[in-house]
């Protein structure tokens, strides 16, 4: 906060320099040419002397409200997976509560834990548990990471709707992604080459699905890294040969999901059978504080309990925990 | 009289004080890169850096290997350099020697506008546009490939080889140009037995710097060569999807713990990103350098 406001002052006293260096260079060169001025100067110091003042007023304007009253805010920080949930929550948070600022950056949930143990962020946002190593860490660090399940996720295989597969065993998708498997004729569909599509290594989708689907292994070296979820269904929506994984929340009708087989039949990845607990790849999402949380950290966290915060968690596609 | 001179002198140093900073600016980038860099070498060998062949950075035990990433960006980048020289050259020459001045006039505002389009948009369009259109008409089965970089690579490259061939072939002497049309050759032939040789060191410039441009560039060949940290077979591996130095450096910064393996190996590779570089740029230089001393002469 401190370094914000000494990088906006910063700015300030540059912009006021830089319309004082403007005005003195414009002043000596109307004087050099001895009151012939002409109409463009004139204008450009008109322009010269708003900009200045607007400078001098927004200076002011923003010295007032730091000290008249503090405006709450917090900072979350981690998985792209719970970005559009945390996002639509905190829309409808400062709708609420206007005096509030809820800031929310995404890019994976190493990212967010990342933040949270250099004591960067408010909440860490998950779609994982924090790794043994990444707790030692923020122990070291003096943070005490607190983790609290925000939401249910479920995992769903994609595949082009002009694919004929429509289910397949555990076994299958993790041959596929260990590289057992490489065309689509061994799992039902038609002679292709198999084109497997993963995300890279700073999603938690990645270390989920690695650890649930692959059971540890790596994944095939061949497989198509994809920088987002985004990518990843772009991708499959115009490749016929595609296979990938993506949340729940960003299923549409460019992609067909696949039913999964768990050893107790094929089970569609639809809102029933995760909240029944019968779709076999959901996960919860999580949020992490340093210890207990306070403030609007945790009327945010409460928020997102009560009875609108579960109706934003439907509307964006995930469960409410 | 006096206090002129003390101004200028005042000038004169704080000016001198800018530029200092982006000397020390410079050293510092190099000696945070190659500190960080070599610290990955205390518990990971670096003969196993060179010479591992595959990128496994978040196994147990991880594996750092160069290679796959290094042949990624020299695959792309080698397309790119195929698909562009050709166009970028026959561009400037046509622009500097054969076209209407007025047509050349509105030629030569548009690939500057191609110098300006975000890397991201290149990219997108790529991702859009250009990879489907290779899987459909080379029936792959993806289109994300070593390909897709190279020809936005390519695009991307064109503005860099046309405007500094332009200006390599702009300043071969009109005196040896009419010698050649005064001995009766076309203007053709002037154009190749003449203007091309002439204009050579600069034309290989504006190809170093193109591959410069190429090897650095990371958002658009994330976003279309696929990102497979495989080695690329060479030529068939055009076909194929690879990673990049860039891209990988990109991909992982975000999640890796600060000092952790991982984080140092992607600081080798950076080193080894900014070396190539680095390299090019001075043999770009030096051939630049070669090239006003012949105009000299």
């Amino acid at each position: 906060m401190l370094l914000y406001i000494i990088y906006r002052e910063t700015i300030y006293a540059f912009q006021l320099i830089c319309t004082f260096i403007g005005l003195v260079h414009q002043a000596k060169r109307i004087g050099s040419r001895r009151f012939k001025m002409s109409k463009k100067s004139i204008s450009y110091m008109i322009t010269l002397l708003l900009v200045t003042s607007l400078a001098l007023f927004g200076a002011g304007c923003v010295g007032n409200d730091g000290s008249e009253e503090e405006m709450q805010s917090i900072m979350i920080k981690g998985s792209d997976t719970v970005l559009p949930l945390a996002q639509a929550e905190a829309e409808v948070f400062m709708m609420e509560y206007p005096d509030t600022s809820v800031a929310i950056i995404g890019g994976g949930s190493g990212v967010g834990i990342a933040a949270l143990i250099d004591g960067e962020i408010d909440i860490a946002m998950a779609s994982r548990e924090m790794k043994g190593s990444e707790i030692e860490n923020a122990q070291a660090n003096g943070i005490d990471p607190l983790e609290q399940t925000i939401a249910w996720d479920g995992i769903s295989v994609v595949v082009n709707p002009e694919n004929p597969v429509s289910e397949m065993t555990f076994e299958q998708i993790k041959a596929i992604y260990v590289g057992d498997i490489s065309n689509w004729n061994e799992v039902g569909g038609e002679d292709r080459e198999i084109v497997v599509l993963s995300r890279d290594s700073s999603s938690g989708t990645y270390e989920y699905f690695k650890d649930e689907v692959l059971a540890g292994t790596e994944y095939r070296p061949d497989a198509l890294i994809n920088p987002s979820t985004g990518a990843i269904i772009q991708t499959v929506s115009q490749n016929k040969n595609a296979i990938g994984y993506v949340g729940v929340a960003y299923l549409d009708d460019t992609t067909k999901a696949l039913s999964v087989d768990n050893g107790s039949g094929a089970e569609e990845p639809t809102s029933e059978n995760i909240l029944a607990g019968t779709y076999p790849l959901a996960r919860p999402l999580y949020f992490y504080t340093n210890g207990e949380p306070k403030g609007l950290a945790l009327e945010f966290i409460e928020f997102i309990s009560s009875e609108i915060g579960e109706e934003t968690i439907f509307e964006v596609g995930y469960f409410p925990a | 009289m006096m206090h002129r001179k003390k101004k200028e002198k005042a000038i004169e140093s704080t000016l001198l004080m800018v530029s200092g900073v982006t000397v020390v600016a410079l050293f510092l980038l190099c000696f945070f890169l190659f500190r960080e860099g070599y610290l990955l070498f205390g518990d990971y060998s670096i003969i196993s850096f060179l010479t591992e062949t595959s990128w496994y950075p978040s196994s147990s035990p991880a594996k750092f290997g160069l290679l796959p990433l290094l042949t990624g960006s020299l695959i792309v980048t080698a397309g790119a350099i195929i698909l562009s020289v050709p166009l970028g050259i026959a561009s400037a020459i046509y622009i500097s020697e054969l076209a209407d001045p007025k047509v050349a006039q509105l030629i030569k505002p548009f690939v500057e506008i191609l110098a300006g389009i975000p890397s991201v948009v290149y990219g997108f369009f790529g991702l859009i546009v250009v990879v489907p259109l290779l899987q459909d008409l080379l029936d792959l089965p993806t289109g994300q490939t070593a390909l897709a970089g190279s020809i936005m690579l390519g695009m991307m490259a064109l503005p860099t080889i046309i405007s500094v061939s332009e200006d390599a072939i702009n300043s071969v002497p009109t005196a040896l140009k009419e010698g050649s049309l005064a001995l009766g050759s076309t203007k053709w032939q002037t154009i190749y037995r003449v203007v091309l040789p002439a204009a050579l060191s600069g034309i290989s410039a504006a190809v170093m710097l193109g591959i410069g441009r190429a090897i650095g560039e990371t958002m658009t060949v994330m976003m279309v060569t696929g990102n497979t940290a495989i080695i690329p077979g060479i030529p068939e591996g055009l076909f194929d999807p690879v990673r990049t130095m860039t891209a990988t450096i990109a991909l992982e910064m975000g999640e890796v713990p600060q000092g952790s393996e991982h984080f140092h190996a992607l600081f080798a590779v950076g080193a080894v990103l900014f070396l190539i570089t680095f390299i090019i740029n001075l043999i770009a230089d030096s051939v630049k350098k070669k090239y006003r001393l012949q105009e000299g002469v």
